[in-house]
């Protein structure tokens, strides 16, 4: 409502920085209290991120599991519902992957069962996504609740079948057995090879061109097709998308299904293109990261890609702080997520009056001149 | 038989034990929701709470300071989300998410600065703790069958926050349904606007609210490393937040019945941990993980409405816009 | 008693007034909803205060209860200048407030909706005894008996304003602000309402009435103030003016009183209802209606809200099913067994304008060009299967504004920030431009300003002109019987009978919506 008076890039662009460098402002502050030098880490962090040797394929590597969650969460959230299941939805697409590969790559050739794995990931976490998408539908169940004892139920089970009927026959961790030779997305320094050009050794692999297609995919769907019309008008108000001849239950589900479906496509990088098996908690998080994404990509593909960029070369950047410093763990890159995620999703419009106030002086000062 | 009546009471006693914290959190979120304010931060007070806790009481050896400690810093980010929340209006699940996170480095990051042991507190000792309080003639009621075993294993060697819990549900169900406050409590998250045009500030109603479910949680994270355990492990509180939000939504939003969930739910990880491993004729194997999985399911059971009616305070996760 | 009241308005006039507002203003953003408005108010008066929607009233009584701050201005009660900085320092002064939407708490108890923030101990069951035993007194004094504990959310919605009435005066409040008390109310109840207000007044106690129905003003107060965009343009003494005087200060020009009505001509009939009836969650909504529509007519369908009006354009335009009963349009029947929803509806020929423009009619953070086609997005012109073309969009709303006036005329703009009449435009021009055989309206000028209530008066007569059919919805009798070649009365969900332009004056169609059927008009039914 007060955003009619800020034109749009300020809304766009300078907000969100604002935010963003509040978060980091605050994780300055709590790096300082600890004994090390802000700026120093922040050096190595860019450094670690985009100028070591692979740093950049690791950036990128990290991205791409970012902008699978990110636009996860942003679909939904097209809709209005609040997915936080993105966890446990990309949990149950490596087991969509998993299951495929381990059941036909004796018998197919390996492209096969690529393709069927990514059809399987992406229907085992649109799955995931659909079932409270049907219980908010249909029953009234909170999203938000559901989708947070869907992650927890989604954990007990790869527990329970890595643990168990998948676990690898004469192996004591929870994993499955390697997929067969050429199961898998060929990373990107392989195919670099290929083609005569030596680049990084990094796990960066095709899911991330992948991601990229997907991105482009949901920016027509949600702008330029009807069914992202009839999406969003159901998101803001469920009595319009009726009185237009929709039933709000049947597009919640839809939405939720291609969220979910979305947050599974994750596992191809994890799955297909880095582990070539399945591993418990390979989804470490990244549901999670995908909501600040969103929200700081304010729901867009062109700001989820940024914004997906941000925190992979946080990640990235938070493994050198591990070896570079005695006192600073990965876990400081959970940290200054949860400020990024509260400064810019929280706290969003926290700047915006005294924005707003600076900018009528500005715009005052310069009709006044002219 | 007596084997098998001994551990049921012992399962019971564990019941007890782990449901403390749940209790605690979720009269918690009891306060924060009935006002208004969605709180899913549970988890992460707990977490802060436990850890301020433990490294209080590494430092200074007092389990009281390590108390006061753990509710310090839960009440501290309590406010955050009041801040968040009610001055700012912002989205409550997103800013109880980002507490959450921030709990999980904050705690590593600062444990690791403190005390370099990989984000642990140094193991705490006895006397660093609440200890458990051994009830009067216990171990010679102990022979009485039946009512002595009761009075020994289930009642008697709890330590003093495990008895704050049980008089944390009562003062709720008290507060909450028998005072001025409780109706102002109730009515500012069914209706805010009624409360505004009585003449009350929403405003202060919700952040009272809300640094209520502040020291709850932090007696709740103050129980996992000073007084149930001996010192902080990273991510120990384990998703009992999210349970205890699950207990007070099964117990739709009343103390009492909320306090049932969390002792059904506690007693289901007793029960895991205790078939742990066990062969049971018939059945095989007990697949405890889905024992554990339990009460997350039984949750969405209910919120689907196949078992009784969840009603939600009206005005849960809107924030109070006056002026249009 | 009579008397009595007429000699203290008298003898209070050489007293400051009990209520006087200095040059308030107040801004929200760009909207400046109160220029420099000044009020007197004599004591134990009734000092009505009207103004078109959006004229700043609402805003002003607001300020007055301090549940908004003036930007600048002052507040006197008794001559004793008061600063307000929360709703409890102006319940403090004696100033007590009927909120046009209640605030009352729909699951609490009568009894703890009058106690909350007044409670007098911290114990909440004492003081509940000490509350019921001074609010028995107050009841009798005043002539207010409610149940205290009965639920609020099961009383009839004249019965909560009696609680917001009771709890204003158990806090002892001496000036009572009703801000658009009667919108929800039957004619009779707002009989019964303004019977309170004049026990009240004889009591001592001021009353100021926030309305725009001018009946009202002319019916109970002593004197009123006019405003019109955001100021105060007139103080009169109510005796001294007339309806149609204020009208012209309400709107700033003379009122088009006569819409340019002419006899219809009806041809085949296209829409007929049989013993249509509703059930939700085991009331019953709608009771066995049976009516009929034809070609080239307007049935008007009067009520006051909530008596089925919403619930019977949801059915005739497909959103829900009947529970029973069968409606045939245009020759194909809908029943419970075979339902047709909006799509299938919309295909037959039928428009709707819904009533809630706000929720339904438009998506208001969506652009103009997007609302444009809600409900119409499966057009082909728009695009492809895959593709739906803003290009296509954006040249379609263009031509809708054009043809209905729309301004600003930018598709690009959302639409939220249109004005309402330009929203409601944007609306018909859509449901217009699909070539409608019927026509459902809902509440077509709620919320919008009197140049464009003309317009769209003027497109509906015309449409009707053209051979549509069209029924219209509407709690404003006033539309209604100005518009309608028929009308149909609603009471309880029940077809109290259809009467022809000719019979339907104020007085029977009143009585009809407050359930009472006149003998002749039972005959005909």
């Amino acid at each position: 409502m007060n955003n009619a008076i800020l034109p749009r890039w300020i809304d766009i662009f300078l907000l969100p920085i604002i935010n963003l460098l509040a978060a980091l402002c605050v994780a300055g502050i709590i790096i300082a209290l600890i004994g090390e030098n802000p700026f120093t880490a922040l050096v190595v962090m860019l450094k670690g991120a985009f100028v070591y040797h692979g740093g950049l394929g690791y950036t990128l590597y990290y991205t791409t599991n970012f902008i699978f969650t990110g636009l996860a969460v942003a679909v939904a959230f097209h809709a209005m519902l609040f997915n936080i299941g993105g966890e446990g939805q990309a949990m149950m697409g490596g087991l969509g992957v998993g299951l495929v590969a381990l059941a036909i790559d004796p018998f197919l050739p390996p492209v096969l069962v690529v393709l069927l794995g990514i059809c399987a990931a992406a229907a085992l976490g649109g799955l995931w996504g659909v079932i409270p998408g049907w219980l908010q539908a249909r029953r009234g169940s909170h999203i938000v609740i559901t989708t947070i004892m869907f992650n927890f139920i989604a954990s007990s089970v790869m527990v329970w079948l890595l643990a168990g009927m998948l676990m690898n026959p004469g192996q004591m961790s929870p994993e499955t057995r390697s997929f067969a030779e050429g199961v898998g997305l060929a990373q990107i320094h392989v195919i670099a090879g290929w083609l005569g050009i030596e680049i990084s050794r990094s796990p960066l692999n095709l899911s991330f061109p992948i991601a990229l297609i997907v991105s482009v995919g949901v920016w027509w769907l949600i702008w330029r097709t009807r069914l992202g019309y009839i999406i969003r008008a159901t998101g803001h108000s469920e009595k319009a998308a009726i009185y237009a001849g929709h039933d709000p239950a049947r597009i919640i589900m839809i939405a939720m299904a291609i969220s979910g479906a979305l947050a599974g496509l994750m596992a191809l990088n994890e799955i297909l293109g880095v582990q070539g098996r399945v591993i418990l908690n390979f989804t470490s998080g990244y549901g999670f990261t995908g909501i600040a994404v969103a929200l700081m990509g304010r729901n867009h593909p062109v700001g989820i890609l940024f914004a997906s960029l941000l925190f992979g070369a946080l990640y990235q950047g938070g493994a050198e702080l591990d070896f570079e410093f005695q006192s600073i763990t990965r876990e400081m890159v959970l940290m200054i997520q949860g400020l990024i995620i509260l400064f810019s999703g929280a706290l969003a419009y926290m700047f915006n009056p005294a924005v707003e106030r600076i900018y009528l002086r500005l715009t005052k000062q310069g009709q006044a001149d002219g | 038989m007596a084997d098998l009546w001994l551990q049921f009471v012992l399962t019971i006693d564990a019941t007890i034990r782990v449901a403390t914290p749940l209790m605690l959190c979720a009269m918690a979120g009891l306060f924060s929701e009935r006002s208004g304010i969605i709180d899913i931060s549970l988890e992460g007070k707990m977490l802060l709470a436990a850890f301020a806790a433990a490294s209080v009481a590494a430092l200074t050896g007092s389990p009281w300071l390590a108390l006061a400690g753990g509710i310090l810093i839960s009440l501290l980010f309590s406010l955050v989300h009041g801040f968040a929340c009610i001055t700012h209006k912002g989205n409550q699940v997103i800013s109880g998410l980002a507490i959450n996170i921030l709990a999980s480095g904050l705690t590593v990051t600062i444990g690791i600065a403190i005390f370099a042991q990989g984000g642990q507190t140094p193991f705490l000792s006895s006397d660093q703790r609440f200890s458990s309080i051994t009830l009067p003639f216990a171990q010679a009621a102990g022979s009485i069958p039946i009512i002595g075993t009761i009075y020994k294993e289930i009642l008697s060697g709890h330590n003093l926050l495990v008895w704050l819990a049980f008089v944390a549900v009562g003062l709720t169900s008290l507060i909450v349904f028998r005072t001025s406050f409780g109706l102002r409590l109730r009515a500012v998250g069914e209706k805010p606007e009624a409360v505004d045009s009585a003449g009350i500030s929403v405003v202060a109603m919700r952040y009272q609210a809300v640094m209520i479910a502040g020291i709850l949680c932090g007696i709740a994270g103050a129980y996992l490393s000073v007084a149930h355990g001996a010192g902080f492990v990273r991510e120990m509180t384990a998703g009992k937040g999210y349970i205890a939000l699950a207990a007070m939504i099964f117990g739709n939003w009343r103390p009492l019945p909320a306090m049932m969930a969390c002792l059904m739910f506690g007693f289901l990880d007793a029960l895991a941990a205790r078939l742990q491993g066990v062969s049971l004729p018939m059945i095989g194997e007990v697949p405890t993980d889905l024992i554990l999985v339990l009460p997350y399911v039984l949750t969405v059971v209910l919120l689907a409405g196949f078992i009784g009616k969840s009603t939600p305070p009206l005005a849960i996760g809107t924030p109070y816009i006056k002026e249009r | 008693m009579v008397s009595d009241t007429q000699h203290k308005t008298g003898g209070n006039s050489a007293l400051p007034p009990v209520l006087r507002l200095s040059s308030i203003n107040k801004r929200f953003g760009a909207v400046h909803a109160n220029k420099d408005v000044s009020l007197e108010v004599s004591a134990g008066t009734v000092h009505g205060i009207v103004g078109e929607n959006g004229a700043g009233k609402s805003t002003l009584v607001s300020i007055l209860y301090a549940f908004y701050t003036a930007d600048s201005g002052q507040i006197y009660i008794s001559g004793q200048q008061q600063q307000f900085k929360s709703s409890a320092d102006a319940i403090r002064a004696g100033i007590g407030m009927v909120h046009q939407h209640f605030m009352l708490v729909p699951n609490f108890t009568v009894l703890e909706n009058i106690v909350l923030g007044h409670e007098s101990s911290g114990n909440l069951a004492s003081s509940k005894i000490k509350a019921a035993g001074e609010l028995a007194t107050l009841a009798k004094k005043y002539g207010l008996e409610v149940d205290l504990d009965a639920v609020v959310q099961d009383l009839p919605v004249g019965l909560q304003q009696r609680v917001e009435i009771l709890k204003a005066l158990y806090r002892g409040a001496q000036i009572l602000i009703l801000d658009e008390p009667t919108g929800v109310l039957t004619p009779q109840e707002t009989e019964q309402l303004f019977e309170i207000l004049k026990a009240l007044r004889a009591q001592g106690v001021t009353i100021l009435l926030i309305t725009h129905k001018l009946k009202e003003i002319m019916a109970i107060t002593d004197a009123v103030s006019v405003m019109r965009g955001g100021e105060m343009v007139a103080h009169l003494a109510t005796q001294d003016t007339s309806p149609r005087q204020l009208a012209e200060l309400m709107v700033g020009r003379p009122v088009l009183l006569d819409v340019g009505y002419s006899p219809p001509t009806p041809t085949d009939i296209c829409l007929k209802a049989d013993n249509i009836s509703l059930t939700q969650s085991g009331t019953t909504k709608l009771d066995g209606l049976s009516f009929s529509l034809r070609s080239g007519e307007i049935l008007g369908i009067a009520g006051v809200s909530g008596n089925g009006q919403s619930e019977l354009l949801e059915i005739l335009s497909g959103i829900r099913p009947p529970s029973s009963g069968t409606l045939s349009i245009n020759g194909h029947e809908i029943g419970a067994d075979n339902p047709a929803g909006p799509s299938e509806i919309k295909a037959l020929g039928v428009a709707h304008v819904p009533e809630d423009r706000h929720a339904m009619g438009l998506v208001l953070p969506f652009s103009a060009a997007e609302s444009a086609v809600l409900g119409y997005e499966d057009d082909a012109r728009l695009g492809s299967a895959a593709y739906f073309a803003p290009e296509a969009l954006h040249s379609h709303c263009a031509q809708l504004m054009a043809e209905f006036d729309v301004r600003p005329a930018s598709p690009e703009l959302k639409s939220n920030l249109f004005s309402g009449g330009n929203q409601q435009k944007l609306v018909l021009a859509r449901e217009i431009s699909s070539a409608p055989k019927i026509l459902l309206v809902g509440q077509p000028t709620r919320g919008v300003d009197i140049g464009a209530i003309e317009f769209i008066h003027k497109q509906l007569l015309s449409l009707r002109d053209k051979g549509c059919a069209i029924i219209l919805v509407s709690v404003e009798l006033d539309e209604i019987l100005s518009l309608s070649d028929r009308v149909m009365v609603m009471n309880a969900g029940q077809n109290m009978g259809i009467i022809d332009r000719a019979d339907a004056t104020i007085q029977t169609v009143g009585l009809m919506m407050a359930g009472v059927v006149d003998s002749d008009v039972e005959a005909r039914r």
